[in-house]
């Protein structure tokens, strides 16, 4: 069984943001070919705001709950576009399955997972199938769910969230994106992974290195 | 290689570029209290005058905020470049903007925007702030003409905002405004091409490759890829294949007037749109179309793209007299 408190939590955030630096060229890349070239530079704006913001908590005062709220309110300030509110979305949903609690466990941090990925698929309302960051996260939030449902540990259940992220990334190079500023290509689209599912690998496999 | 820019930091670009924006035009912009992205018209909102908030992603100016002033635009708020703004600077405009008679949103369709300016417009209305959104979907290449709720809001917008802001500065009731807006929109057609990239001030890095001979119609504002690449050709047969798509659809009758906008992306030159503009009035002249006003330059930009849009508007007499209605912003003014 894994504890998880607030200090882990900010823990999480400063690994997300490390990874998504070094991930933001070729996110940009990414979203060159299909999109306006900014993935990168937003995912990277947004997480290390998050992750400056938090550098500011008294962590010993902080729950769970106020510092995904901080990292939501930061990330969207910094970044707006579209990653903005949908990662925001996804922090707050995330604030709300752990709401009252000072330690995280398995159940709750998968619990935060699914969370995400419903609040992520609301705000942007995007199915799977769609070309979108929506197509990493729901498998991967699933597969986690299922998981720990047969009573996988922790770090075997975030391990089957990213197989099921990385997964759906690389499903979205057959799909011909319907959602979002690539929708316009129509199947042009076709045949290049989409930056937003790609940058959802790099935060899920981020928080499984850090969590599990 | 890095692409070439006078800048001092990429993540500073914005900032900087709106504190020289206000260092211009003292006269006709300010910024709201403690968000600076949130750039009001000195003088324009008023009690009982419905408001008019555009805005979203730097690097297309003079829009937004160029179209911010008496006549026009109340507020627009800001984004980082060819990205929406979040919903703070938003609410800010909505605040200063509400004269007590409600405030319109008018935006490009973009899904980023769509989901900050709603956000922000949650937020305005647990403020007694009545919000009411209108997306300007203007660019024919960017979906079917029976999906036109698809489309993305281009160069058009310029003709959409001020027919908006004439209603609105004329102290028409909220359900008037929106009905302009909205006829506006739908009376209004644009189509560009693209002969080379921009590239953002973060990465200095072309944002997509084109070959030296190439254009690609349909490009997109943030430099999306369009939807058909081919040999570049020469001004009349480009102008003329802009205009084909947008008269077919616009289907004007002999003794209609328009409103012409020969738009640059940013770096073509005003000859190269003048030569433009020669076609669209012998093409006009053709069919018996009047050409009532016509704007050339940089309207709505994408960085230092080259390339050019044409946008025309489907006049009515009511339509017209919104265009002709005076406006006095920082980067435009008419009557």
């Amino acid at each position: 069984m894994t504890s998880i408190d607030s200090v882990g939590l900010k823990r999480m955030f400063d690994e997300i943001a490390a990874a998504i630096d070094a991930d933001k060229d070729r996110l940009c890349q990414l979203d060159g070919v299909i999109g306006d070239a900014d993935h990168g530079i937003a995912m990277a704006l947004g997480f290390s705001a998050a992750r400056d913001a938090l550098a500011q908590l008294d962590l010993a005062a902080t729950e769970p709950t106020a510092l995904l709220n901080t990292a939501a309110k930061s990330f969207l300030n910094a970044v707006g576009a579209s990653s903005g509110p949908l990662y925001a979305t996804a922090f707050m949903r995330g604030a709300a399955a752990v709401k009252g609690k000072a330690i995280l466990e398995d159940a709750d941090i998968i619990a935060m997972l699914r969370a995400m990925a419903q609040g992520i698929q609301d705000r942007g309302k995007a199915e799977l199938g769609e070309k979108t960051m929506v197509d990493a996260w729901l498998p991967a939030a699933q597969a986690a769910g299922a998981a720990q449902e047969a009573g996988k540990s922790l770090s075997e259940s975030l391990e089957a969230a990213l197989a099921a992220a990385e997964r759906g990334a690389e499903a979205t190079k057959d799909m011909i994106a319907a959602k979002g500023r690539s929708s316009r290509l129509g199947e042009r689209s076709l045949g290049h992974m989409d930056p937003g599912a790609a940058s959802a690998v790099t935060i899920i496999r981020a928080m499984r290195n850090s969590l599990a | 290689m890095q692409t070439k820019k006078i800048i001092n930091d990429g993540n500073r670009s914005v900032d900087e570029m709106l504190e020289g924006i206000l260092a211009a035009h003292p006269r006709h912009l300010r910024s709201a209290d403690g968000s600076p992205r949130a750039i009001i018209a000195r003088d324009g909102p008023r009690p009982d005058k419905v408001g008019l908030v555009i805005g979203g992603g730097s690097g297309h100016e003079p829009t937004f905020l160029g179209f911010v002033g008496k006549g026009l635009a109340d507020a627009a708020a800001i984004g980082n470049v060819f990205a929406s703004p979040p919903p703070d600077p938003i609410l800010e405009c909505a605040k200063a903007a509400s004269g007590g008679a409600g405030v319109l949103f008018m935006y490009g369709n973009y899904a980023g925007d769509v989901m900050n300016f709603d956000m922000a417009a949650e937020m305005a209305a647990m403020d007694d702030i009545e919000v009411r959104t209108v997306l300007t979907t203007d660019d024919v290449a960017s979906a079917p003409r029976d999906q036109r709720q698809k489309r993305r809001g281009v160069a058009g917008n310029f003709f959409i905002f001020k027919a908006a802001g004439a209603a609105c500065d004329r102290m028409l009731s909220f359900d008037e405004c929106e009905r302009i807006a909205r006829k506006a929109n739908d009376h209004t057609f644009t189509m560009g091409v693209a002969l080379s990239p921009c590239s953002l001030p973060q990465t200095r890095r072309p944002n997509f490759e084109i070959g030296p001979d190439e254009m690609e119609i349909g490009m997109g504002i943030h430099g999306e890829p369009g939807i058909a690449r081919g040999k570049l050709k020469t001004a009349d047969e480009i102008t003329d294949e802009m205009l084909d798509n947008i008269l077919d659809e616009m289907a004007p009758a002999r003794g209609d007037k328009v409103a012409v906008l020969v738009d640059s992306l940013g770096s073509t030159p005003l000859m190269e749109l003048y030569i433009m503009n020669r076609r669209v009035k012998q093409r006009l002249d053709e069919i018996g179309v009047s050409v009532h006003a016509t704007w050339v330059g940089n309207y709505c930009t994408s960085l230092e793209m080259a390339g050019a849009s044409v946008t025309l508007m489907h006049l009515d007499g009511e339509l017209q007299a919104m265009l002709d209605h005076p406006c006095d912003c920082a980067m435009f003014r008419a009557g």
